[in-house]
């Protein structure tokens, strides 16, 4: 029998469950946080860009000693047709400043990182360990949990599930429903070794700076999603990624989709002479604020990606991860000060606090958009960005026609795949969805 | 009682890999497990524990990450973890490992009482030489008994160990007074998975952490590579197979398979066919 009861038990040691209990350490709470992995970072897989302002925010000095790869100063928009890229490339020197905004970094390492100054800070944690469920009293107030080694529940006066996108945990103990094969992307990535000298070369960069491609079109063939390449010190990761219920529609495989990005004209020269290091793939919550299930009940929170906090459209997540972590350790915290239980009704602080953040002001803002994207994939996926390499390649291709005859023939294109209307309202519903 | 296990924290062979220009190992990014044997050796120890009520504690030279194994052994079970760790120590072959653990084990009979009985595992998968255990026996003056496959009957009163040996073309049933030192061979047992307790208990232990000084070794030149007489003439790759495996399909029986997988073993290797006749010729004059 264990006797010891936490302040806080955390459920995952990814960037969510690290940010919670840090957090919750750091202040002094008796806190216990429980992987199933090895190690933290051992199940964890992301593009990976590190959004320093989250992490500042709970490690300020992050960067002395932190796993980083390369800061971001180079940013790719890519809209994709199969032979073809139309860019939009935003580059500054900005980004070389002091302390810098973006870095990419391979989650293995940084979760490592991440999980030692957890432990430095105080925090119990115990890897290979599953949660199995959570332990309730008579009147439904989480008390503890319950692993799938052998001996008896450990009690807790709350719980923070940052459990990962399928929230299994969650759903055992009938707080939530399964995860909506609509509201999650498959994401497969790679990492690609190229000697360093040989990424600055082929990417214009010295030093320690980075480019990220962020790619969209015939990519992902009607469906929807989006792929990726990122530079890291001495590695590349490439991936695409899109919505299961997209997969499950159609019979393309993940793998099949992966290499034909890696085998595109505008991917393939960015990877020639490449070792494929290592292969991975993660479910993504994208379904975004409509899909955020309840966050909090009595003696227990949900942050991370278990809260489907991702915005898909800025490709973050990492940030809202840390965020929520941070916000739910804070609430945890103060009402640890106070002594006050915690019930449900003095855990929705939780909630009101995250209403303040950019966390949930982002995700509201974009609520309309993974549904849109999704029910317009075929032309937002497919037709648009086929139009407009037809429509760029008209224009740059000098072929002794006149201009004014190259502008009525892109126009033609548009007109002959979609009709004035059909364009005016997808147009119309991306503004709305946008604002 | 008392019980040492020696472990070692040993790159994952199936994760490494050898540099195609350098021929050196790339051990960065792989990560770290316990030597395999050593866990045969460890729930040896533990099942031991579990009869006796003895303390198992878990003994391991390396880096100070070592400590990272030392825990896992402490979620298993065991009740102590010491870390030998010194500078002077890096580059040891089996000479100098030997030398450095068998002081650090003559400070644990010291400290906290002298084992009756040592266990390691039968060899190290990143080395293959399973000269350490015995290194360690012959210095600290235990009776060894090495490839061991079964722990027969241990009496304490008695003061005596039976175990079962592989050996080649047989098993050998020996017996021996304590202490001990035994190596495990592998798939002796099972190891088990560790309590929620165990784990809360590993996840709060502190490694006790030795240097060289600690355990009194006065003479440096008997450690690490000074003191390793090894030399490593030359790493390689070995050239991978380009056979492949072949699945041989056929319908019906298990002759009409069984029949269908010889003939596909003579049209591989014609000179089989013609060999295995003449032992049965042989066999039947």
């Amino acid at each position: 029998m264990i006797e010891e009861k936490f302040d806080a038990i955390v459920v995952g040691a990814g960037p969510s469950g690290n940010a919670a209990a840090y957090t919750m350490a750091r202040e002094g709470l008796n806190v216990l946080q429980i992987e199933r992995g090895e190690y933290s970072g051992s199940k964890n897989v992301q593009g990976a860009i590190l959004y320093a302002d989250a992490l500042e925010k709970i490690i300020p000095d992050f960067r002395e000693d932190a796993p980083l790869e390369r800061h971001v100063i180079e940013q790719r928009m890519w809209m994709m047709d199969d032979k073809s890229h139309t860019g939009a490339h935003y580059r500054s020197e900005d980004f070389n400043e002091e302390k810098p905004n973006r870095y990419t970094i391979l989650r293995a390492q940084f979760d490592k990182w991440f999980s030692s100054k957890v432990r430095e800070a105080g925090a119990l944690v115990l890897f290979e360990t599953t949660v199995t469920e959570l332990v309730k009293d008579l009147s439904g107030q989480v008390i503890g949990v319950r692993t799938d080694r052998q001996g008896s529940p450990i009690m807790a006066n709350v719980v923070i599930l940052a459990e990962g996108v399928n929230g299994l945990v969650g759903q055992r103990s009938g707080l939530r429903d399964e995860v909506s094969p609509d509201s999650v992307a498959l994401a497969v990535k790679e990492m690609h070794f190229l000697p360093r000298e040989t990424i600055e070369a082929r990417f214009n960069l010295t030093g320690n700076e980075g480019v990220v491609i962020e790619a969209m079109g015939t990519i992902t063939r009607g469906m929807t999603g989006t792929g990726f390449l990122y530079t890291n010190e001495e590695s590349i990761s490439v991936g695409i990624g899109c919505i299961v219920s997209d997969f499950a529609e159609s019979d393309v495989t993940p793998n099949e989709l992966l290499e034909a990005f890696k085998n595109h004209p505008s991917i393939k020269p960015l990877l020639a002479g490449s070792e494929c290091k290592e292969y991975a793939a993660h479910l993504i919550p994208e379904g975004g604020y409509r899909a955020i299930p309840r966050l909090t009940g009595p003696g227990w929170i949900v942050v991370g990606d278990a809260g489907q906090f991702v915005n898909a459209v800025h490709r973050e997540g990492s940030n809202l991860a840390m965020t929520t972590g941070r916000v739910a350790a804070e609430t945890v915290v103060a009402l640890t000060r106070k002594r006050e239980p915690m019930t449900a009704a003095a855990l929705k602080d939780y909630e009101k606090r995250l209403e303040q953040t950019f966390v949930m002001k982002d995700l509201k803002k974009y609520q309309g958009i993974p549904a849109l994207l999704h029910a317009r994939k075929g032309a937002f996926f497919g037709a648009y960005p086929r139009l407009v390499s037809q429509a760029m390649q008209t224009w740059f291709r000098v072929d002794g026609t006149d201009k004014k005859s190259k502008e009525q023939a892109i126009y033609r294109n548009f007109r002959e795949t979609r009709t004035l209307w059909g364009m005016l309202g997808d147009a119309f519903n991306l503004v709305r969805a946008w604002r | 009682m008392h019980i040492v296990v020696c472990i070692k924290q040993v790159p994952d062979s199936a994760q490494i890999r050898v540099h195609p220009v350098t021929n050196t190992i790339m051990r960065q990014g792989v990560p770290t497990i316990i030597n395999p044997y050593d866990l045969f050796a460890l729930e040896e120890a533990l099942r031991l524990k579990e009869r006796f009520g003895a303390t198992v504690t878990v003994l391991t030279m390396g880096p100070p990450t070592a400590a990272d194994s030392l825990r896992k052994a402490l979620t298993f079970g065991a009740d102590r973890a010491v870390l030998l760790t010194d500078r002077y120590f890096a580059g040891s072959d089996t000479l100098a490992t030997s030398f450095a653990l068998s002081m650090a084990l003559r400070k644990i009979a010291a400290d906290f009482g002298a084992p009756e009985i040592i266990f390691t595992g039968k060899q190290t998968i990143d080395g293959d030489t399973a000269q350490v255990g015995p290194g360690i026996a012959k210095r600290l003056d235990y009776n060894q008994l090495t490839y061991v496959s079964r722990i027969v009957e241990t009496d304490l009163d008695a003061g005596t160990i039976r175990v079962e040996r592989r050996a080649e073309g047989g098993i050998q049933v020996l017996q021996t007074r304590l202490p001990v030192l035994v190596t495990m061979l592998e798939a002796t047992n099972e190891m088990r998975r560790g309590s929620i307790e165990n784990a809360l208990i590993a996840a709060r232990a502190p490694v006790v952490t030795w240097n060289a000084t600690d355990v009194g070794i006065e003479d440096l030149t008997k450690c690490g590579l000074r003191g390793s007489p090894t030399i490593v003439k030359k790493v390689f790759a070995p050239t991978a197979r380009t056979e492949k495996a072949v699945i041989v399909d056929a319908d019906g029986s298990a002759d009409a398979k069984a029949q269908a997988l010889v003939e596909a073993i003579f049209a591989r290797a014609p000179t089989v066919e013609h060999e295995l006749n003449e032992q049965a010729a042989h066999h039947y004059v």
